[in-house]
């Protein structure tokens, strides 16, 4: 792998953080699509904050670390001014399921043309280990030391059909080449995108085991099928026991935000003669 | 001197600000200078509505007291205003919904029936009759209406004829005693004026969320995308709003935003990214009343010390406060421009009697373009630095895609490389570039001439006002013989210039839509001294003539 895709700058995950595994499948996906024929400066990656967001740091590449909640409105105003840009929004689940989730819905009503990598952790690691939307009801984190059993965790997944995304995958850290597969398919899918990752945050909340156990690729789903994505969609809520089933879970063609929304540009002498016949229409 | 009042009034939904600007273009084409109020409550149907035209050979932006001509499409519009009006005033009113009026009764519902119209053409009937009652001819009028009513064109003519015959003679003919030299004026509203200015500074994207009275800019920036190659976007929420424009930005975008103080509040959180980023975003406040939700539909000049102050953290930034749609216009654009060449966000403060306020401009004096800053292209570099340090503070801006050039720009305390620190040296030096922005920016802000002197120069005694306020407190000078003092830009503030302009006068009055005296207290931060400040918080613009009258013991 091409050294140069990482910065100077030290990393600060802690030891056996899923996060280093999100990290390698996203720089071998960008290698390849350079390979492939992409601009390397034409590849953006937004980041929110959390433990994810340092991956902004750590990647030698285009970048915008935004703010909590708001990678995805920021990653929305970067295509509308450039739809040539490929951009890719690392986010986490405290970030995006509930600080930004408004954002999450609507790029996925609008269907903008980028991709949303989740890192899934389930719990709030850089503010050291409070629940998320996510995380599993009989979880005690600092903020709820008597657990949330009776506010259960929403499904993303379920969340993101109901609200016409067309593009929905499941990936897992421990599962490197399918997630680098699933993290390549959901960039180059025309639409907007999600790749839900199921990380392991090694200090706060570690569910290997758990997810050792459970996960699955279900055997000849189609991903076309509106109805079947719903079904695998509910075997697991994130809380309960169910089979959890990775692999593109949904997956349709619709156009894209960008392609009916951005008005052709003018440059600044038309503009200047816009206004000017604007006004003479006026008077 | 010519100058006359037109109030026209009615209930929500009864096309009173549409009638009120075609009354102010009958007049702008006739080559008098018009401004219209426009007064509604937040209310969709119903309610009390009413517009007042001020007409005059001088350029006006603010209403004096008195009516000249008072046109009622209901009996409130009468109960309401009929204390307001001269004696010698024209009335004309619905005859089928007032009874026993004085004035000149015009059956509007009869004749709309009669012509098979819509109710809401009631108000093209009534301006009929008013083109007759200040002895206007038909013809005029009629090529006026087909071009202010495109639709139903016949309709609306036919309708607008019955109202002219309905008055039987002229009665306020010298209303038209006036040098007819029509020219190239044009009537705008403080937002469109403003949206146009950012499109003449070379604006590429508005996203904004409705809010009053900042909606008219989305709304008419929506009107003329296509035309002025603007991709406008009204997204789920002011924070989504203020985020899209820092990621346009940062694709090359010129881009701007739009919204009153509640959604302001939500935006905040992403301007201080933009400062932090050095993100060039352009943000237009328009005030409205109170804090919260406050009054929806009224004005106030409330949100400076909001402005000056918005944002955790220190940082760089441009406000300018436009008093009038010509003003509005320019302030725009130099507001994109400077946030372009300074790459710190741009601030431009109106407010409901501006934005939403009908002004006569002379596109003439107006300056064509007021480019923004081009966007540095750098070619192919061994190293680019999306911060790197300079004298100045400035760094190349680069464009993701163009060159081959990694752009890491960021919300945190970051190194000249865009990658973050927290160690001393490099928070010290990441506000110490920022910072380094700020003599020149103030030198930018005494280049432009940010300070307007009206009335009499060397008189003794100074208002001190700003934005909306700026008209009103011109003609008053004017009146009175005194001073008055606008600064255009509020951020950096111009403290120098506002001091000279002030002079020795031994009477410095602030006039603010405001209970605190924000401009007054800002400028005395700045060692400025300032006597007496005459609030007003009630929502409603001062008239000249009410402001007159809380001067008279101080200037007498
Ligand atoms: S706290 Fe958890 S998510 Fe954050 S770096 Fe450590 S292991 Fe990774």
């Amino acid at each position: 792998m091409n050294p140069s895709f990482i910065t100077d700058a030290q990393n600060t995950w802690c030891l056996g953080c899923g996060n280093f595994a999100l990290q390698h499948a996203i720089k071998d996906v960008i290698f390849g699509l350079i390979k492939d024929g992409t601009p390397r400066e034409s590849i953006v990656l937004v980041a929110g904050i959390g433990c994810h967001g340092k991956i902004a740091d750590y990647l030698n590449i285009s970048t915008f670390y935004s703010l909590h909640g708001r990678a995805i409105a920021v990653a929305t105003g970067i295509k509308l001014a450039n739809p040539d840009l490929t951009v890719i929004c690392s986010v986490g689940d405290g970030d995006t399921y509930a600080e930004g989730l408004a954002h999450l819905i609507f790029a996925a009503k609008r269907n903008i043309d980028i991709t949303v990598i989740v890192h899934n952790n389930r719990v709030y690691g850089l503010t050291k280990g409070q629940y998320t939307p996510t995380s599993p009801g009989k979880y005690h984190g600092k903020s709820t030391p008597r657990g949330i059993s009776d506010d259960p965790p929403f499904n993303p997944v379920e969340i993101l059909l109901c609200s016409g995304c067309g593009f929905i995958a499941r990936g897992y850290t421990r599962r490197q080449e399918e997630l680098t597969g699933l993290i390549h398919d959901a960039i180059v899918h025309r639409g907007f995108s999600v790749v839900d990752t199921l990380q392991i945050c090694a200090s706060f909340l570690d569910m290997t085991d758990m997810y050792n156990e459970r996960v699955y690729v279900p055997d000849g789903h189609n991903p076309e099928d509106f109805a079947a994505a719903c079904m695998i969609a509910r075997e697991w809520d994130y809380d309960s026991d169910g089979p959890i089933a990775l692999g593109t879970i949904y997956r349709k063609n619709i156009p894209t935000y960008e392609s009916r929304f951005r008005v052709p540009q003018k440059s600044d002498v038309e503009k200047a003669r816009s206004v000017d016949k604007i006004m003479r229409e006026r008077s | 001197m010519a100058d006359y009042s037109i109030l026209i009034g009615g209930k929500a939904g009864d096309g009173v600000n549409r009638a009120g600007q075609v009354i102010a273009k009958i007049f702008t084409r006739l080559g008098f200078f018009s401004y219209m109020y426009y007064d509604y409550p937040s209310l969709i149907r119903g309610g009390h509505n009413y517009a007042v035209v001020r007409v005059a050979d001088h350029p006006v932006g603010g209403c004096r007291e008195g009516i000249d001509v008072l046109l009622a499409l209901d009996s409130t519009t009468l109960r309401r205003h009929k204390t307001f009006v001269r004696n010698d005033a024209v009335i004309l009113y619905n005859s089928d919904l007032v009874h026993d009026a004085e004035g000149t009764a015009i059956p509007l519902l009869s004749i709309i029936t009669e012509e098979e119209g819509s109710p809401v053409m009631a108000n093209t009937c009534l301006i009929g009759a008013f083109c007759k009652s200040i002895g206007l001819e038909w013809n005029f009028v009629e090529e006026v209406l087909r071009l202010e009513l495109p639709h139903e064109v016949e309709k609306n003519l036919r309708i607008a004829r019955r109202g002219y015959g309905a008055v039987p003679v002229e009665m306020r003919p010298e209303f038209l005693h006036l040098a007819q030299k029509g020219g190239d004026k044009i009537l705008l509203t403080g937002n469109e004026a403003i949206a146009l200015g950012m499109v003449a500074a070379g604006l590429d994207g508005y996203v904004a969320y409705p809010m009053s009275p900042a909606t008219g800019i989305l709304h008419y920036m929506a009107e003329i995308a296509e035309e002025a190659g603007v991709t406008v976007i009204h997204p789920e929420s002011e924070i989504a709003a203020m985020n899209m424009v820092a990621g346009m930005v940062y694709g090359g975008f010129r881009a701007a935003t739009g919204t009153a103080g509640g959604g302001f509040n939500l935006m905040v959180e992403g301007l201080s990214m933009a400062a932090m980023a050095e993100l060039p975003v352009t943000v237009v406040l328009a005030q409205r009343i109170g804090p919260s939700t406050g009054t929806p539909t009224y004005t106030a000049q409330e949100d400076l010390n909001y402005a000056i102050y918005a944002g955790n953290g220190e940082f760089p930034r441009f406000i300018f406060a436009p008093g009038d749609a010509g003003q509005a216009y320019e302030c725009a654009g130099h507001a994109l421009r400077l946030s372009w060449k300074y790459q710190v966000p741009s601030l431009i403060l109106t407010d409901k009697t501006l934005a939403e306020g009908t002004y006569t401009v002379e596109p003439s004096t107006l300056p064509e373009l007021i480019p923004a800053q081009a966007i540095t292209r750098i070619g192919p570099v061994e190293e680019y630095r999306r911060y790197s340090d300079s004298e100045d503070g400035i760094s190349p801006y680069a464009i993701p895609g163009d060159g081959s050039v990694t752009i890491k720009v960021n919300s945190k305390t970051h190194r000249p490389d865009g990658i973050s620190t927290d160690t001393p040296e490099g928070i010290a030096g990441c506000i110490d570039k920022q910072m380094r922005k700020l003599p020149a920016m103030r030198q930018e802000v005494s280049d432009l001439r940010p300070v307007i002197i009206y009335g009499n120069p060397d008189a003794e005694i100074c208002l001190l006002c700003w934005g909306s306020n700026a008209p009103l407190c011109r003609e008053v000078a004017g009146r009175l013989g005194i001073k008055a003092v606008q600064p255009l830009v509020m951020w950096p503030f111009p403290a120098g210039e506002v001091s000279d302009a002030v002079g020795d006068s031994w009477m410095v009055i602030s006039v603010e839509d405001n209970y605190a005296g924000q401009l007054a207290d800002l400028a005395r931060h700045h060692g400025i001294r300032v006597d007496l400040h005459i609030p007003k918080y009630d929502g409603r613009p001062h008239s000249i003539d009410g402001l007159v009258e809380l001067l008279w013991g101080v200037v007498a």
